[in-house]
């Protein structure tokens, strides 16, 4: 499995470190919603297809990747850097 | 149907092995059964199984999308063991061994569960004090945990490096007397003919697509065979699960899927007589009666539903046997394949009413649902006739998580990674 590294190119994946679900919003930290905490801390979509996920380059330019990866094929749709990716969710929010 | 003897064994050489009976009917599905479990693996065989053997149920069908036991009863490194720490884990799979204990007799097909022991090694003091302390957990539950010094476990399995130079030095291990091997397609088909003989219908090649409810209620299943109704419909579907839980309305759910790898190498002469587990990193070996050394290590660690894993942990793996056994280096690999596991978020199973009504769950087996096969069958069984659990999986509820009473047993808290 190769990863498309925006910054360094196709890598294999044996540098990356995974860091799991990419769809999770954390509740505000100050929330007591025990169900919204149960929800972030256990639950997950676990899709059998495209799945959002964390990836960071750890043994390369240590950044911090937002990957859309098949999880039937391990095929990888769309790499791009989680700061910006978050930031522009954060700009629609 | 099909026994199977020396006489019977003889008889069929003689005409070539040609008239061989199959050791379970190939029925059409009903449109209606009392039970049906999707899920022709070990734990959905041996669900019906004791469904009819223990509870007189025996209108079941199993469904099975692949073959029978295409999944992970066939993925698996064979190993039967309950050295564990918890004492709900320790009693499940404790009576799991017992079970074990009878299989064979009690299907009369031979399982060939062999009680050639679990070592675990240890590699630094202080793990040397957590497998002591796990050790005597089992034996106050009534186990059987015994310490094993270096001296000892050079006399008893020759080949471990026990060298004071090696880079993880091993220091003792934990030893399982009771645990060991079974052959895994056995217990696939031992349980599959004795569910088949109470009456159970095996269904194979039949893929369910959607569940069929009234409200809330489920009552039934769309599969690619046709439309099967059921009073109850049970899930044992290994990795599986969310996407079935997803096709019945619940979109999220306490695991992910991830994918295990698994070895065997070419046959050589016997060189351990038990399985042998490595500390230093994480890795399972024992050898197969045909010779070969079966032998897994860590998940790739990733989502996936795949079946197959990647080339690092494959070399990682390597690694760490030629760390552990230094003579098999230039054994030549035979075979590697992986499997999907249900990673639950506690390393601990689920096996519950629910969480649908007239939805019945057995998941969340991590790396090891194939030790608890016979305890999972009989418990879930349990747990679908009488609507309420059986003692052994009481505590292994779905609900556990949100009331914060998980069963972690190295307490490392939520991650889909633990045993």
């Amino acid at each position: 499995m190769l990863i498309p590294c925006p910054h360094c190119g196709p890598r294999e994946v044996s540098e990356f470190s995974y860091q799991g679900d990419a769809t999770r919003t954390c509740p505000e930290l100050t929330s007591t919603d025990v169900k919204a905490w149960y929800d972030y801390v256990y639950n997950r979509p676990n899709p059998a297809g495209p799945h959002r996920e964390y990836w960071q380059h750890s043994g390369g330019c240590r950044a911090h990747l937002i990957v859309t990866r098949d999880t039937r094929t391990h095929e990888i749709h769309d790499v791009a850097f989680a700061r910006a990716a978050l930031n522009r969710a954060g700009e629609q929010a | 149907m099909v026994e199977y003897s020396a006489l019977a064994l003889l008889k069929n050489a003689f005409t070539g092995n040609r008239d061989w009976k199959q050791a379970w009917r190939k029925p059409e599905p009903k449109p209606a059964y009392d039970v049906v479990v999707i899920g022709g693996g070990g734990h959905g065989l041996a669900t019906a199984y004791y469904l009819a053997k223990e509870h007189g149920i025996t209108n079941v069908a199993v469904i099975e999308k692949g073959w029978l036991g295409s999944g992970n009863i066939g993925r698996n490194t064979t190993i039967v063991r309950s050295n564990y720490l918890l004492p709900d884990s320790i009693r499940f799979y404790d009576f799991s061994v017992r079970l074990w204990e009878n299989l064979s007799h009690e299907l009369n097909y031979n399982v060939m569960f062999s009680q050639r022991g679990v070592l675990n090694l240890a590699h630094s003091p202080g793990q040397a004090d957590e497998y002591i302390r796990r050790g005597n957990a089992m034996r106050h539950e009534g186990g059987d945990g015994v310490w094993l010094s270096r001296d000892e476990i050079a006399r008893k399995v020759p080949g471990v490096d026990l060298s004071p130079n090696a880079r993880f030095p091993v220091v003792g291990g934990l030893l399982q007397p009771r645990a060991g091997t079974a052959r895994h397609d056995a217990v696939a088909w031992g349980y599959a003919r004795a569910a088949d003989r109470h009456g159970v219908d095996i269904v194979e090649n039949c893929e369910v697509t959607g569940f069929l409810r009234e409200g809330d209620i489920i009552t039934g299943v769309t599969t690619t065979r046709g439309e099967i109704r059921a009073k109850k419909i049970a899930l044992a579907v290994a990795g599986n699960t969310s996407r079935l839980l997803q096709m019945a309305g619940i979109d999220r759910f306490p695991i992910e899927s991830h994918v295990l790898q698994a070895f065997v190498s070419e046959s050589i002469k016997p060189l351990v007589n038990c399985v042998v587990t490595f500390g230093g990193g994480h890795l399972y070996m024992s050898q197969s009666d045909k010779g070969g050394l079966v032998f897994g290590g860590d998940l790739d660690g990733y989502n996936s539903y795949a079946q197959r894993g990647n080339l690092p942990l494959v070399e990682e793996v390597m690694s760490e046997m030629t760390a552990m056994f230094p003579a098999v280096a230039r054994l030549r690999l035979l075979r590697s394949w992986g499997g999907v596991m249900d990673m639950s978020m506690d390393g601990s199973p689920i096996i519950t009413k629910g969480p649908l009504p007239g939805m019945y769950l057995n998941s969340g087996w991590c790396y090891g649902g194939f030790k608890a096969t016979p305890a999972s069958g009989f418990s879930f069984a349990w747990t679908i006739a009488k609507g309420e659990p059986h003692k052994t999986n009481a505590p292994f509820t779905l609900s556990r998580f949100e009331r914060g009473n998980v069963i972690d047993e190295k307490g490392q808290g939520p991650t889909p990674k633990l045993h």
